[in-house]
């Protein structure tokens, strides 16, 4: 945007100015101050605390549990998501925005009714926890409890990146592969898969991020058993409770720096999603040009 | 035509895809809604009447929808001006205040709880500096705003860069031709197209706020009447094995977000038809 | 191959997209789908492709019934409006594509399968493009592509949906020509779709017309445009003047004026359509269908048109060659009379579908 062609549609200098700098105060002390806070107190007492704190025992436990449930929670998630967005995006038929609004259903329940409903379903004096302790499965308190609880607060977001960028994309392309002899599982690999990958790296990863980094829903049906139900969260609330600050912030600095891939990621896939767009754009244009 | 031409017939997996999706639905979502139903149709319509209508139940309804409106006022002003800065105004470090805003997306919400809750502590970074003044952040329903505004503070900036960035220049400089003053174009072009996504990023905001926990209970204090949110009663509800009293709470939490969902759709629908047409 | 469509009904909704639509393309023809957006004409084709399914009425492919063929065995080539190129894969791999999805067994070896794209590639004159990925291509780069890709699986009918639509005036018309003579080279049985009447009637064998799900006409582009079927047809083909009369006996009269018919086409209340370079002026009054005043004249290239204001309200439309008009000189402001040199009669209240 050149000062010269945007003068007659812009705001005075003093204008500009002001309102930038409450603007970037505000990401400051809202976003900034709070994410070197996490870092700050993790190594307020030095690198060796820090090591030690990440090392104890019952740390590398909910560390562990952390990465378990998340190699559960996001290919499951995973699967249904593309399924979602392929019985979306690609067919009409009846009831299908009500499909969307079931998909998006997770997001707008507190996580910790989630946890609820799960403790309602398969908890003691649940409707199936009866018959559950019969036959001695363990489902709540347990690590079924904690990936079922992460499933449910992550299970839109594969599928909310996906449907919107293929329904943008259309199926020119698959219909081309049909035409051309492919069957559907070669169209889906070869074709489908490849042009929406970028999207999907981010679903995947923003699945990651919240399904290592749930706290609500985990909160109720883990139980809180130290060294054996408490994800890097909850096992962060303990510390903190317990007043060793230390601690807390060295695992919270873990997840914090997690927290930062998952931008930088995020910055990188929109980034190469504009650029393939602004090529194909250009060209265009450049052709136009030529020929006229 | 074109339009109905999209029907993408031709392409198979049909049955497997929706059946995938539908089974997985019902799996991990349908299941538990139907094990809370049960649960409430279980109850008494008096017994659940006492349990929502307790003092302390009531305060916290009251306090976390409270809480969130006043965020989610917040975030709709705040975010709207870091949207208007991030499209138009050119300044260094952009890309990285850009990247920054998708922070709370991607922090884990105990994590914000922590940090914030130390530096608003009276004796935290900021706290030191606010206690004197008068402002006790920290273990005060002001802190649990400060926690939600956080938590929220993506949707509305989300939803409204967009439109800022779609907006065609031709428009303002029509109507800077016509007369109009920065401010008039301000206010009768610029915004009126930028209110729907206003609405939908608020509302999103709010829905988001109203449920929050991990963030929240760290800087709340947790002081019953006066700074204790309604998940929180959810869960000290369970600890004492009161699963009737924890269900009651949550239907009603429930409705209420369903409830104000159910009328923001409603306005946006009526707000995009007005403005219908254009996209 | 040869293509028969019969008694094929469509309709998406409330929509009537196709109303039992008859046609047969013959093999090796090159035939265009010709209309207005709405018509029709790419749901036919995409029917015929099998990327739509008609709601009766069968599609035969050399005499066998294909209607029940799925898309991916029905050996169709199709190249679609935007291309539909897969923007991952290298102008190669596009190419390449529908023959390494074949099934081991009958799937060409890694060299056969080289060896035909780039025999394609040169064929359509980009061989030298073979690594570049679609993004990097211009608009008739990318559709030359898209028709390479389509002939890599040898087709037993070419399906082009609006293969000119989304490209410049000047390479639409390079590539008509090319298309054309490709077509020549090898006569593969070819259906293409447009909305543009110029590119039907240069470059097919055969035109069809259609209207709101129906065909209005089929033959050939002289044919076609010398002797319309319908007043739809005539009108969009191309401009014409409107002229009201009644049809009796022999003779077709508009007002005072009266022109002899060799076929009448009945009796009673017609339309008469003129062609603006079907239209004499002339200073002389005698036997003049019109007359008015000359509003503008535009004089651009090697044909004048003149616009002709009648006393009526009408404005009449002429065109002539540039020698003619140099001879009569005529200025705006002036008197004039027109005449027809030919005129299409079609009775007002007519039913002219087939």
């Amino acid at each position: 945007m050149s000062d010269v062609s945007s003068r007659a549609t812009a705001e005075a200098a003093w204008v500009r100015v002001a309102l930038t700098t409450l603007a970037l105060a505000f990401v400051a002390l809202f976003l900034l101050v709070p994410l070197a806070a996490v870092f700050w107190e993790a190594f307020s007492k030095g690198w060796q605390l820090y090591v030690d704190s990440l090392t104890e025992p019952e740390a590398w436990s909910a560390i562990k549990l952390t990465l378990l449930t998340a190699a559960f929670a996001v290919p499951l998630n995973l699967v249904f998501g593309v399924a979602a967005a392929w019985a979306i995006a690609r067919f009409e038929f009846r009831g299908k925005s009500f499909l969307v609004t079931l998909i998006d259903l997770p997001f707008s329940v507190s996580p910790v009714v989630a946890g609820l409903m799960y403790m309602l379903l398969f908890g003691a004096q649940g409707w199936l926890g009866p018959w559950l302790a019969e036959h001695d499965v363990k489902i709540v308190f347990a690590v079924p409890g904690i990936v079922l609880a992460t499933v449910f607060v992550t299970f839109p977001f594969v599928a909310r990146e996906l449907i919107p960028l293929m329904q943008a994309q259309g199926a020119d392309e698959e219909q081309a592969a049909m035409v051309l002899g492919a069957s559907g599982w070669q169209t889906f690999w070869r074709v489908t898969l490849p042009n929406v990958k970028w999207g999907l790296l981010y679903g995947v990863i923003l699945t990651n991020a919240r399904a290592m980094g749930e706290f609500g829903a985990v909160s109720v049906v883990s139980g809180h058993i130290r060294g054996e139900t408490n994800t890097i969260p909850l096992h962060v609330e303990i510390l903190y409770n317990e007043y060793n600050f230390v601690g807390a912030f060295a695992c919270a600095s873990l997840l914090a720096f997690l927290a930062l891939l998952t931008l930088v990621v995020k910055s990188l896939v929109e980034w190469k999603i504009a650029r393939a767009q602004a090529a194909s754009l250009n060209r265009t244009r450049e052709a136009r040009l030529a020929s006229a | 035509m074109k339009l109905l031409n999209r029907q993408h017939s031709v392409l198979p997996g049909f049955g497997l895809s929706f059946g995938l999706t539908l089974f997985w639905l019902l799996l991990i979502v349908l299941l538990p809604f139907a094990a809370l139903v049960l649960k409430t149709a279980d109850m008494g319509w008096a017994a659940f009447v006492d349990t929502v209508s307790a003092e302390r139940v009531v305060a916290s309804l009251k306090l976390s929808f409270g809480a969130a409106g006043v965020a989610a006022a917040i975030n709709i002003v705040m975010g709207f001006l870091l949207a208007w800065v991030l499209v138009r105004y050119p300044f260094p470090g952009k890309r990285l205040v850009d990247a920054l805003v998708d922070l709370p997306f991607a922090l884990p919400t105990a994590v914000a709880g922590i940090a914030l809750t130390t530096l608003y502590a009276p004796n935290g970074w900021l706290g030191q500096h606010l206690v004197p003044l008068g402002l006790k952040v920290a273990f005060t329903p002001l802190g649990i705003v400060v926690a939600l505004t956080f938590v929220s503070l993506p949707f509305v900036v989300r939803t409204v860069q967009p439109v800022l960035e779609d907006l065609e220049k031709e428009l303002e400089e029509a109507a800077s031709c016509l007369g109009a003053s920065r401010f008039q174009i301000f206010r009768r072009v610029i915004f009126p197209a930028t209110v729907p996504a206003l609405i939908t990023g608020g509302a999103m905001a709010f829905a988001r706020a109203t449920g929050e926990f991990g963030s929240v209970i760290f800087i709340a204090g947790n002081i019953p009447l006066v700074s204790e949110i309604a998940p929180l009663i959810i869960i000290s509800k369970l600890d004492q094995y009161d699963y009737l009293g924890a269900t009651a709470v949550a239907v009603v939490m429930l409705a209420l977000s369903f409830v104000l969902l159910f009328a923001i759709n409603a306005i946006q629908w009526w707000a995009s038809r007005r403005h219908g047409g254009k996209r | 191959m040869s293509i028969e469509i019969r008694n094929i009904h469509k309709r998406f909704g409330d929509f009537t997209a196709l109303d039992n639509v008859n046609l047969t393309v013959e093999s090796g023809e090159l035939v265009a789908l010709l209309g207005p957006s709405g018509c029709g004409k790419t749901t036919l084709l995409r029917i015929i492709a099998g990327l739509e399914t008609p709601d009766a009425g069968r599609v035969l492919f050399g005499g066998e019934d294909a209607t029940h063929t799925h898309v991916s065995e029905r050996q169709v080539g199709f190249v679609f409006q935007h291309y539909a190129l897969f923007r991952h894969m290298t102008v190669f791999d596009n190419v390449a594509f529908g023959l390494s999805v074949r099934p081991r067994k009958v799937r060409p070896s890694k060299e056969e399968i080289r060896d035909k794209v780039m025999k394609l590639l040169k064929l359509v004159q980009l061989d030298w493009l073979a690594d570049a990925y679609p993004g990097q291509l211009s608009g008739g780069q990318r559709q030359r592509i898209a028709l390479a890709r389509s002939l890599a699986v040898e087709p037993k009918v070419l399906l082009l949906d609006e293969p000119f639509g989304a490209l410049d005036a000047k390479v639409r018309k390079d590539l008509r020509r090319w298309l054309r003579e490709l077509h020549d080279e090898i006569h593969v049985t070819s259906v293409f779709v447009t909305h543009d009447q110029e590119e039907a009637l240069e470059v097919s064998d055969r035109v069809v017309v259609m209207d709101h799900g129906r065909i209005e006409q089929v033959g050939a582009p002289d044919d076609i445009y010398e002797h319309p079927a319908s007043p739809f047809v005539t009108q969009f083909l191309g401009d014409v003047n409107l002229f009201h009369g009644r049809v009796d006996g022999a003779h077709l009269t508009i007002g005072d004026y009266a022109h002899p018919l060799a076929a009448p086409p009945g009796e009673g209340q017609a339309l008469a359509y003129v062609r603006p370079h079907d239209l004499i002026v002339s200073r002389a009054a005698d036997d003049a269908l019109a007359s008015g005043t000359v509003e503008h004249i535009h004089a651009v290239g090697p044909l004048v048109r003149i616009e002709v204001a009648t006393g009526d309200g009408q404005t009449l439309e002429a065109v002539l060659a540039k020698e003619v008009f140099r001879e009569l000189a005529i200025l705006p402001g002036e008197s004039v009379f027109l005449k027809p040199r030919k005129v299409s009669v079609f009775l007002a209240d007519g039913d002219y579908s087939i």
